[in-house]
């Protein structure tokens, strides 16, 4: 682990896996709640927790690489289930690229539990991990200039639903009805770090 | 809130509104948004008798015209500008009563990028996740003005002492920034490290509320790999494939897969804000504090 500083009072904490990240942000975000560790920002990402808002970055840096962190707890966390129609526009590309037939895609896809590894890219737009490595599929060549709400996405090893329309250049294998973000739902988002997610086929209607 | 209101009758090149932002939810991939030039927005509002946190308008260049309903207290600040109410000139930096049902006119600038209007009472659209800023990247908060909108004014308040008139810092005619490096100096050559910290860049047409960006010499890559993407602070440098080097301001993303270069000191930023495109700029290295 290396705590790298980040201007005069954030700090980048780098791991080797996204197992020893999550394990990490849960440790952070338990010494929060304890009271233990005033900050701001606590953002996890692919191999990385960013710390924002430190009033001793340095002396955090030193606390955190002398101590062990102890795995990520056990998954406590109801699963979040998304309805889901697989009939994304790139379905067949995507059953080409894991040399399935594209309803194996559908059943590999809706038998993983999957976690939110982390945000970005949109308010409510969740990382989600769980795929087998042998399944990362590359991003479009083209991004699409328009993605409609809901779309169900693969880039890498990762999964998505866009919150909202966007532009996008994930390989879309589907569609849900369920709304990702909603500021005036408390939760505004619907998945946040750490959240479990199973993707529920639907009959087309 | 009360029925006090304001029509929109010129919306400028871009004008929001903005406030102290929202943080404290980038995890959630939400960019804490708010007032680019933070202290000319306390500032105006203090000239009207406003808390700190009460919602003004940010113009950009060219500012806007606005017509209240009610006589109100305003008060414009940040790039200075001609202010003129039904064509009269008032001044600028100070407090100024406008007539119900009179036009109130913020001008170009005259020198910086963007102007700030405080109204007494704030500007009373419903917050989002805590804050009536507009965010650019993400969406959230109420559009940018556009003619014919109207926006509703909070209550005004006369707990604070008002000051009649305060200075307020010019506008830079060069653009210093004081960086720490890292926390990806080491993506660098050494050689783009120096060109970074000792060479002229200018600011680019292309700057936004997102980012600052550049002109000048790439800086070269020492690592071309793919950084995973990590989490993204204020004022972080990020350099893109082309080289020229992005200062992230209030609406930038919450991660970013470019390596940061850099981190700009917070208190470098409102100047960034009001650097118009073509100003020289340079990146000085301070030591960590």
């Amino acid at each position: 682990m290396r705590a790298l500083p980040v201007g005069d009072s954030a700090l980048l904490v780098e791991v080797a896996s996204g197992e020893e990240a999550q394990a990490v942000h849960a440790e952070l975000l338990r010494r929060r709640a304890e009271g233990l560790l005033s900050v701001r920002e606590i953002v996890p990402a692919a191999r990385t927790v960013l710390l924002d808002g430190l009033t001793d970055p340095a002396r955090l840096a030193s606390e955190l690489t002398a101590a062990d962190v102890p795995p990520a707890p056990p998954r406590a966390r109801e699963v979040i289930e998304l309805p889901v129609r697989y009939d994304g526009p790139d379905l067949a590309d995507v059953a080409a690229l894991w040399n399935v037939p594209e309803r194996e895609v559908a059943r590999i896809h809706a038998a993983t539990e999957f976690r939110v590894a982390f945000c970005g890219f949109a308010p409510g737009f969740g990382y989600l991990i769980g795929l087998p490595a042998r399944y990362d599929v590359p991003r479009r060549a083209t991004p699409r200039t328009a993605v409609h709400a809901g779309a169900v996405g693969l880039a890498g090893p990762y999964t998505g639903v866009y919150p909202r329309a966007s532009p996008g250049g994930w390989q879309l294998i589907g569609t849900t009805d369920a709304v990702l973000w909603d500021h005036t739902r408390e939760p505004a988002a619907l998945l946040s770090p750490g959240t479990r997610v199973r993707f529920v086929p639907v009959a087309d209607v | 809130m009360t029925d006090s209101a304001f029509a929109v009758v010129r919306a400028g090149a871009l004008t929001t509104v903005q406030d102290l932002g929202r943080p404290g939810h980038a995890h959630l991939g939400v960019p804490r948004s708010g007032a680019l030039d933070g202290p000319a927005a306390a500032l105006v509002n203090r000239l009207v008798g406003n808390l700190p946190e009460a919602a003004v308008l940010e113009t950009t260049l060219n500012g806007c015209a606005v017509r209240p309903r009610s006589t109100i207290l305003v008060a414009v600040g940040g790039a200075p500008c001609p202010v003129t109410v039904d064509g009269r000139p008032v001044a600028w930096g100070a407090p100024v009563h406008v007539p119900a049902g009179a036009l109130l006119d913020i001008g170009t600038a005259v020198s910086g990028v963007r102007s700030y209007v405080a109204f007494a009472g704030g500007v009373g659209v419903e917050p989002v996740l805590g804050s009536r800023s507009t965010d650019l990247l993400s969406g959230l908060g109420p559009a940018p003005l556009t003619n014919g909108a109207i926006l509703p004014l909070g209550s005004p308040m006369s707990l604070h002492a008002r000051v009649d008139v305060a200075p307020q810092p010019r506008p830079p005619v060069e653009l210093v920034l004081r960086v720490t490096l890292g926390p990806r100096d080491d993506w660098f050559t050494p050689e783009a490290v120096r060109t970074f910290t000792s060479r002229a860049y200018r600011v680019s047409s292309a700057s936004n509320r997102i980012g600052l960006r550049t002109e000048g010499p790439a800086l070269e890559r020492a690592l071309t790999g793919e950084l995973p993407s990590e989490g993204m602070v204020l004022g972080a440098v990020q350099v893109p494939p082309d080289g020229r080097p992005v200062v992230f301001l209030a609406d930038h993303p919450t991660t970013g897969g470019y390596p940061v270069i850099a981190v700009v000191r917070p208190s470098d930023l409102p100047a960034a804000a009001q650097a118009v495109p073509g100003t020289p700029v340079r990146f000085v290295a301070v030591r960590r504090r």
